[in-house]
């Protein structure tokens, strides 16, 4: 553990402190140029016909009409891109453009190209397309059975045992231990069935981009993204063009949490440009976003878990259903792995089942299938703690995972911060403070993995002493920040010496996304290797010019210096004054690293929540709100605690207001912010937060990641609160109105 | 479609442009007079990242006909600010962190301003309720509401 003790006894000087962003004043003058904010010299707009049907064969498409019209200048099938591909390659293109059949509501059928974004909208009006309606199915429980219809055949893997329905596609199991034994040992067993509706990453920016393809197979691309390499990747499949001729520059991003890791719009614009031979830009309007672009899974879900009168946990079960869409790839892997994470259990066993539904295709969401998992396991805990008397931090305390815990999902855990995490909500005020009439508590654990990914990072010095830092991953929330704060802390300089930029394709290795709360971590470890690379070069000239070793050359405070007596007598020389002269001195100085790290620390977060209940209309408000989660470190707090402040609120709209509702017809019927209503300033109150700092052995500065753990506790958490308040447990997402009505209902009928 | 010829002024500044009857006030600021500060989240008055202010009133614009700007006085984001200076709105939500993606920050800003200019001592209360109509999906609001907050107190001392 010398990485722990070190980074435990280190002081930070720029690491921990609340420095303004770098692209802050953009940001609030309207200057930064986001998705929609690109325009070209003879740039035409593109536009997607999509089918009105959950689920149709396409007979024939006739565009000629569109065709006639003078404005446009390119129409585009699936026709018109890569043939022969395969894998996820494969399920992309069916994804962004339907081949013969259309999969769901929304799904994309066409596209056009025109000199004016109205006329586009009136090709798409004159283009005929014949469909075979096909039954369709939207739920998850439904496409499971016999009769179900189905979806697509043969898209099952290996994994799915004989006899399923051909809409089961994937099939996972982990655990250990005999969870019947243990069961058999407990003083009581609860078993429910929880259902969670699918929630839309609800990002307020809608997809939009620019692209340019030449005849010669040579492109460029701006787009919204939260990886420009992966989507650039992923577009030169599909347009079967070389990944390195197309450059792709990542736009600022208006929000994603997931749901900007793929491609939708990019290759269609490119598809266009390429048979027009002008610029395209697409942006999607809301209703598309909705329709067609990833929301999370629905999930369907059994959890069984029993306990001693003491409070001991003796066994855990889960089985958890989750439909993706009409592709492969719901997470009900990372259901079944996260719902137990922060548990020390004897015997633990989860299932888990993907499932193919006539929707769009699932993309992901903050922490991808752990919200669901926690939300039953955590609310059968919950409901134990009250029937046995105990209280649920004690309870939870009791079982918690520590450093040495096997894990749920197989490994054994190193430094964890889950203790601290409970003991830090046990200490808050939130949990002693009285509660109204009609209020309720709910306490919930969460954990999530974190990532690492892919990274590569390159660090420059100007002459005049100031740094250049080029990294990969788009900034989605303040990253720049932390990544200027961790290369002046490593050089010894002051932050606003350093500029951050997300560097396109063309110019820096290859980068995985901004996902998997993985940017603070990866990018920020390869920012400090890339400025210590940098320091070591620095050092070298020093040594270099004082005729030393340059094992006799240390690095201090943004100087080198000799490393002790025996190395000479020679004043210290600043980052400046090498870099002033570094152009005679062996030329120019630029740091750089590039791996794949392993050392992603996973974090644990507990939330406290009181909900207030109104039982004349149904109506909830969360009137009290606390994160607790552990950082590992926090490099600028605020954002932090942002990260925390965001994750809880997206909790609170999937826990009680959005859902995607289909009709009988299988159209969705709420494509828009009306009627698909995220959480506004008037729905929430302040919320709290507690940044636990345990830190993460894997990063030079402790760094865990923390971005997606905070919204893995809210829907438990709120159900929690919810039931204590109405006095019945509620199993079903989101809590809306009707749904606490049925079940007040239901409760007072017996 | 016929063109029509509209004259408004937009922060301050007189302007003269063509556009399609049925172009919204949004286009025509983004895509005519360059002015691409006002983001268009939904295109139906849900989200409020297209707020701007028409004779003083917050409205969003892609809800405005740019034809009915004939005459008015149009203010956005880009106008929010004078001269290298920063409105006090603006320095708190940078003080604050009050931003993560930043695609509503236009929007709220101008709408922030407004409320203040209307009423200069708002409760949190007050400040929750006006800024309803302006969608944030990444930051809970906590940090938005102590920003105007602030904002609103650092202006009542300098007067």
């Amino acid at each position: 553990m010398m990485a722990l003790d070190e980074t435990t006894a280190r002081e930070f000087k720029v690491v921990g402190t609340r420095p303004v962003r770098p692209d802050g004043v953009d940001k609030v003058t309207g200057r930064a140029r986001f998705g929609a904010d690109a325009y070209a010299p003879g740039m035409l707009h593109g536009a997607v016909l999509r089918s009105p049907h959950a689920h149709a064969r396409i007979v024939r498409i006739d565009a000629s009409a569109a065709e006639a019209m003078p404005e446009v200048k390119a129409i585009v099938t699936q026709a018109d891109f890569a043939e022969g591909l395969s894998g996820e390659n494969r399920n992309v293109l069916e994804n962004i453009m339907a081949g013969e059949r259309a999969l769901y509501d929304g799904h994309a059928v066409a596209a056009v190209a025109a000199t004016t974004a109205f006329a586009a909208r009136d090709a798409l009006k004159r283009i005929e397309v014949e469909y075979e309606v096909l039954p369709h199915v939207t739920d998850v429980d439904e496409a499971m059975k016999e009769d179900a219809p189905v979806v697509r055949d043969g898209a099952a893997d290996a994994s799915v045992p004989d006899g399923m329905h051909p809409n089961v596609v994937r099939y996972h199991e982990n655990g250990h231990g005999d969870v019947e034994a243990g069961f058999a040992t407990a003083d009581l067993v609860i078993e429910e069935r929880f259902r969670t509706e699918a929630a839309h990453q609800g990002y307020i920016e809608p997809h939009a981009c620019l692209a340019q393809l030449g005849p010669d197979g040579k492109g460029e691309l701006w787009c919204c993204t939260q990886g420009h390499f992966v989507a650039g990747k992923i577009c030169a499949s599909l347009l079967g063009i070389d990944a390195s001729q197309l450059r792709v520059t990542a736009s600022e991003i208006g929000g994603g949490f997931g749901g900007k890791t793929t491609v939708f719009i990019e290759p269609v614009a490119l598809a266009l440009s390429r048979k027009a031979n002008r610029p395209v830009k697409i942006v999607m309007s809301r209703a598309e976003v909705f329709r067609a672009t990833g929301p999370t899974s629905s999930a369907s879900m059994d959890v069984r878990i029993g306990m001693k009168k003491d409070g001991t946990i003796t066994a855990g079960e889960g089985v958890f259903r989750l439909q993706g869409g009409a592709f492969p790839g719901a997470p009900m892997e990372f259901s079944a792995m996260c719902a137990f994470a922060p548990y020390d259990l004897e015997n633990v066993r989860c299932i888990g089942w993907d499932v193919i539904c006539n929707r769009p295709k699932q993309a992901a969401y903050r922490a991808p299938g752990s919200p669901m998992g926690a939300f039953a396991v955590e609310s059968v805990i919950d409901e134990l703690c009250n029937r046995l008397g105990l209280d649920p931090i004690e309870v939870r305390l009791k079982n918690a995972a520590r450093e040495g815990t096997r894990a749920a999902f197989g490994p054994r855990y190193p430094r964890i911060g889950l203790v601290e995490t409970l003991e830090a909500a046990r200490a808050h005020a939130h949990y002693s403070a009285p509660l109204e009439p009609g209020q309720g508590r709910g306490v919930s654990c969460g954990f999530w993995f974190n990532h690492a990914g892919e990274t590569a990072v390159s660090l420059a010095l100007a002459e005049d002493g100031t740094v250049s830092l080029s990294v990969g991953t788009p900034d989605i929330g303040g990253s720049r920040a932390s990544m200027c704060q961790m290369a002046a802390e490593a050089l010894g300089i002051s932050y606003d010496k350093i500029r951050t930029t997300v560097a396109d394709t063309a110019t820096l290795g290859y980068n995985d996304v901004s996902h998997g709360s993985r940017v603070t971590y990866a990018s920020g470890l390869a920012t400090i290797k890339a400025a210590e690379d940098t320091v070591d070069k620095l050092c070298a000239r020093a040594a270099a010019e004082w005729g030393i070793d340059r094992d006799a050359v240390v690095w201090e405070d943004g100087h080198a210096r000799p490393a002790g007596p025996n190395a000479g007598e020679f004043e210290p020389v600043s980052l400046a004054r090498i870099a002033s002269r570094m152009g005679r001195t062996g030329g120019p100085i630029v740091g750089h690293f590039e791996a794949t790290p392993e050392g992603a620390g996973v974090s644990f977060a507990t939330h406290l929540v009181d909900a207030e209940v109104d039982p004349e209309t149904g109506a909830t408000k969360v009137v009290r709100y606390t994160v607790v989660q552990d950082a590992g470190k926090a490099i600028h707090p605020s954002y932090v605690e942002g990260q925390f402040q965001g994750g809880a609120a997206q909790g609170i709209g999937w826990a009680l207001n959005e859902e995607y509702i289909y009709g009988e017809d299988g159209r969705l019927q709420n494509p828009g912010f009306l009627d698909y209503r995220i959480p506004v300033a008037s729905d929430l109150p302040m919320i709290d937060t507690v940044i636990v700092e345990v830190p993460n052995p894997g990063h030079p500065y402790g760094v865990r990641g923390v971005g997606e753990t905070s919204i893995c506790p809210p829907l438990a958490a709120i159900a929690n609160a919810v039931s204590n308040a109405a006095g019945v447990r509620l199993c079903e997402l989101p809590m809306s109105p009707p749904r606490i009505l049925k079940a007040l209902d239901a409760e007072a009928d017996g | 479609m016929n063109m029509m010829h509209v004259r408004a002024t937009v922060n301050g500044d007189a302007v003269e442009f063509v556009c399609d009857p049925r172009e919204t006030m949004l286009d025509v600021l983004r895509d005519r007079l360059a002015l691409t500060g006002a983001k268009e989240g939904c295109g139906t008055g849900d989200c409020g990242a297209c707020s701007i202010t028409v004779d003083g009133a917050v409205v969003c614009g892609c809800l405005m006909l740019a034809a009915e700007a004939e005459g008015a006085e149009i203010g956005t984001v880009e106008g929010i600010s004078e001269g290298g200076e920063l409105h006090a709105l603006q320095e708190n939500f940078l003080k604050h962190a009050a931003l993560q993606c930043g695609i509503c920050t236009p929007g709220i800003l101008v709408a922030a301003k407004a409320l203040l200019e209307e009423n200069p001592d708002p409760t949190d209360t007050e400040i929750r309720y006006w800024l309803a109509g302006n969608l944030c999906r990444c930051t809970g609001y906590d940090k938005i509401v102590r920003a105007v907050s602030d904002a609103a107190a650092e202006m009542r001392e300098n007067g």
